[in-house]
């Protein structure tokens, strides 16, 4: 559908920083609709995941035009980093996705040693595999306790949620130093090794993961109000999800089988046996029982990739530490992360800065379809279908 | 998968009248990729994505990129016999030309259904000033919407076609295009007109008034002893 093709009055340009002409909530008149009332939301709206901010037109109680406005967390990263040396843009990409500081970490670490032609050693392939899925397990508890707070839970299961992921996050802690700006990966390796208490500390916590997840979806999944809110509410259909490009749990939710994890099987992601859910509706509901599924799917890769680690150094010895200087070329790297494909393009002219450096951020591009699953539902189901698509803003803008 | 050169080939017996290139990359990654001319470029879109062999469905990552104009020198040398009879000398003659800068948008094309790829695509612009249009994707993948967009906004290519073309990330009275490698920062970016300001130019005008009105008026003689006692 043509996200234009709404035949409602004209929006006012819609400028984050134009100054306010009026009320955020105001009448406006359609030929066809009639008398309609646009409703600004946000960018300060605790129900908007950050300093998101959209545009709703409603008749009546339903919407029919959505227009989400961006740029309110907008520092262009991408400048920042073409003026910088290639690991000094490490720190920065903590900033873009903050809940998942250790995949975005991997997805640039990617792209640069698929720029260098750098190899990397068999045990920090596997500690990559063991943060990325425990940062997976920390995004999607977390996004299902936001979900019910959208719903109107008022933060009891959003607080489940945090005592398990403090319990995650205290273990990034301790290992890189830092909750959750964790720095952690380099070109060819990882930054520290993690001890054997600590990785026995891990192994244990991730044994008794799905018992927190039992205990959750004891409470949540079959809930009454959970399912009247959730189950027939922003569908999207697998061909506009693929067109659209939904990457992620988003995607996965309309029944289309793309997992970087098994599609490009980059790492030892290969040598791990685990399912890929898939939804059947893409409706709210299934979106959010693919995250409860794929966290289950994580513990058993994590599982099996604390059998198998290796002992062995964590970085390639031949790795240069600092200074790297790509001979001129490109590189696209792309990982499965816990919001959906998060990859880097960089471009080196050699010398030792990107010359173009660009993120592809998950979040935004999930949010191409928001309003045409938002359009015929109410104002409130926005809420909740935008806080199914699970967006960070500091990915959105940049 | 088919390589480059063979996608290039395909395409131009697909196309006859249109402009494929393939463009290598020397880097260590080895990804390929073709440079579509303009005037086409949509149609081949379209047929990359509905293609059975290829079946591109999915757009995952929109790239602009800005190369600025370049100079450069080209040494010559060329030996100079001596007329006088000695041993001839070599002489360089450098000549300076300008390679011209132009836009550039990089699409990453990949199949869901048939799970390959990357197919990459450059569309190049005509320059960087005037001529800084190319045809949208957006009606062939939906995902290069907010991309496009953002294009648009950062570096300043056009996209005809566009079923939106708004400013993404900045304020649509901002002027420039910041990714562009020659943009230069204004001092202050949240510089507005206020009442201060208003009073700074009427105090302008009216110092400017007081100094004409003194350098017409005759100069006032001044008692020296005044000020010492």
């Amino acid at each position: 559908m043509n996200p234009s093709g709404n035949s409602c009055g004209s929006f006012p340009a819609a400028s984050p920083f134009a100054p306010v002409a009026g009320p955020i909530v105001r009448s406006v008149t359609d030929p066809f609709h009639g008398d309609l009332l646009e409703v600004s939301m946000g960018p300060q709206h605790p129900s908007t995941h950050g300093v998101f901010r959209m545009v709703a037109t409603l008749d009546g109680e339903q919407i029919v035009k959505l227009k989400p406005v961006f740029g309110y967390l907008h520092r262009n990263h991408e400048k920042i980093a073409e003026n910088t040396s290639y690991l000094a843009s490490m720190p920065y990409t903590d900033r873009l996705d903050y809940l998942c500081s250790l995949s975005t970490n991997w997805a640039y670490a990617f792209a640069a040693e698929k720029l260098l032609g750098q190899p990397v050693p068999d045990r920090a392939q596997y500690l990559r595999i063991i943060l990325a899925e425990m940062t997976r397990l920390v995004n999607h508890s977390c996004l299902v306790g936001f979900l019910f707070n959208d719903l109107g839970t008022s933060f009891t299961p959003l607080l489940y949620a945090f005592r398990e992921r403090e319990k995650i996050i205290d273990l990034f802690e301790s290992l890189t130093g830092s909750r959750m700006m964790c720095n952690y990966q380099r070109f060819g390796g990882c930054r520290v090794d993690p001890t054997p208490e600590w990785l026995e500390a891990a192994r244990k916590l991730v044994e008794n993961f799905p018992r927190f997840l039992d205990e959750y979806e004891r409470m949540l999944t079959g809930n009454e109000i959970m399912l009247a809110r959730t189950q027939g509410i922003g569908r999207v259909n697998a061909a506009q999800a693929i067109n659209a490009g939904l990457t992620g749990p988003v995607l996965r939710a309309s029944g289309v089988d793309y997992d970087l994890r098994k599609v490009d099987a980059y790492g030892f992601y290969g040598r791990m046996d685990f399912r890929v859910p898939l939804g059947d509706h893409g409706d709210t509901y299934d979106r959010y029982m693919i995250r409860i599924l794929e966290m289950r799917e994580s513990v058993k890769i994590l599982a099996q990739a604390f059998r198998d680690l290796p002992a062995g150094p964590i970085m390639d010895p031949k790795a240069k530490q600092r200074g790297h200087r790509p001979k001129a070329g490109e590189a696209y790297g792309r990982i499965e992360g816990p919001k959906g494909e998060i990859g880097f393009h960089l471009i080196s002219d050699g010398s030792p800065n990107p010359y173009r450096y660009r993120v592809r951020p998950p979040s935004l591009i999930n949010l191409t379809l928001l309003e045409d699953m938002c359009l015929g539902h109410t104002l409130a189901d926005s809420v909740v279908i935008l806080g199914s698509i699970d967006i960070v803003l500091g990915e959105v803008d940049r | 998968m088919e390589t480059v050169e063979q996608l290039r080939d395909r395409l131009l017996a697909r196309f006859p009248s249109a402009a494929v290139a393939a463009v290598t990359n020397p880097g260590a990654a080895a990804e390929h990729s073709l440079l579509l001319g303009a005037a086409q470029a949509r149609e081949i879109a379209e047929f990359l994505r509905d293609d059975p062999v290829l079946r591109l469905d999915y757009c995952s990552n929109v790239t602009g990129i800005d190369w600025p104009e370049k100079e450069i020198t080209d040494t010559v040398k060329s030996t100079v016999p001596d007329p006088a009879g000695g041993p001839s000398k070599v002489v360089e003659t450098k000549t300076v030309r300008v390679e011209p800068g132009y836009l550039e948008a990089v699409y990453f094309l990949y199949s869901m259904a048939l799970k390959h790829g990357p197919v990459i695509v450059r569309l190049r612009t005509a320059n960087r000033t005037d001529a800084v249009t190319l045809p949208s994707l957006t009606p062939v993948w939906r995902s290069c919407d907010f991309q496009e967009r953002e294009i648009f906004d950062l570096f300043g290519i056009v996209f005809s076609g566009h079923p939106d073309l708004r400013r993404l990330l900045l304020w649509d009275e901002f002027v420039d295009h910041p990714m562009r490698k020659d943009y230069v920062e204004p001092d202050d970016y949240e510089w507005e007109p206020t009442a201060h300001d208003e009073v700074l130019v009427r105090a302008k005008a009216h110092q400017a008034a007081v100094a004409a009105a003194a350098a017409a008026a005759p100069v006032p003689v001044v008692n020296p002893t005044s000020s010492a006692s």
